[in-house]
């Protein structure tokens, strides 16, 4: 099981602002290890980020996105103290869900 | 104590569990998994085979995409900011697509209505390349470009 996110939620002005940090190796499937055979790669997929039940973003990612990835977004909406859920799928089929309060 | 056959008996009461995990419809096989996750167009080469990856024909270009806290150099093309946002009425979706990677798609996010159409992220880049903002509004699609300069490439390094 990967690392638990950084997930941080902030209400600004009628909008909520949440920033994500992942933890995931993103391996792009170009590079070759020190055999010189290719490194399978090994990417997140899917993200998905709901808040009281409603899906508020969802993204599809290649393995051009950084490893350890970092998104942000905002959304209308949202109070302190609700919670955020962020769910990512990698192409392993690995899976991690984490939750943040709206501060 | 027999530790070869400790290990025997742990591998196989593994197996077992696993085909029926996977009988049981918990792992999802290969194709599955995959079907909200759009191969083709990850797959891409070129601005217009992504269009059409994604269900358009053309896009039009649009001064009303921004990119934000997207560098003109990148030092470091491991982790290249990339923020897009967009004023056009009805954003359904962005995307970021490099010009010069082995694979132009790079991330694509679906805005629902009541989320901003603004997203930012980090990136890969092999090279210096023109970056590209697809936007999908209303149906259609629109593009945005600028040129980042990589003093280091993310690709293979």
């Amino acid at each position: 099981m990967a690392d638990p996110m950084k997930i941080r939620a902030g209400v600004v002005g009628d909008s909520t602002e949440v920033k994500v940090l992942m933890s995931h190796e993103m391996e792009t499937g170009q590079r070759k290890d020190a055999q010189g055979k290719t490194i399978p790669a090994w990417h997140i997929q899917n993200v998905t980020a709901t808040w009281n039940g409603k899906t508020v973003l969802s993204a599809q990612w290649g393995p051009a996105v950084s490893k350890n990835p970092f998104l942000s977004f905002k959304f209308k909406g949202g109070a302190k103290g609700d919670k955020v859920e962020i769910t990512w799928t990698d192409n392993r089929g690995d899976k991690r869900t984490d939750e943040a309060v709206i501060a | 104590m027999n530790g070869t056959r400790r290990a025997v008996l742990k591998a196989g009461g593994g197996a077992t569990l696993l085909s029926l995990v996977a009988a049981a419809g918990w792992l999802s096989p290969d194709d599955a998994r995959a079907a909200d996750w759009n191969k083709a167009a990850f797959e891409t080469k070129s601005l217009d085979e992504t269009i059409k990856a994604v269900g358009g024909s053309a896009a039009a270009p649009s001064i009303n995409i921004t990119f934000f806290a997207t560098p003109d150099i990148a030092e470091n093309g491991a982790v290249v900011p990339i923020g897009v946002t967009s004023t056009i009425p009805k954003t359904e979706s962005i995307a970021i697509l490099i010009e010069k990677n082995p694979n132009m798609l790079a991330a694509s996010f679906d805005i629902p209505t009541g989320t901003d159409p603004a997203i930012s992220t980090r990136v890969k880049m092999g090279q210096s390349s023109n970056v590209y903002a697809l936007v999908k509004a209303d149906g259609k699609f629109y593009v945005a470009s600028k040129e980042i300069k990589v003093t280091l490439g993310g690709c293979g390094g």
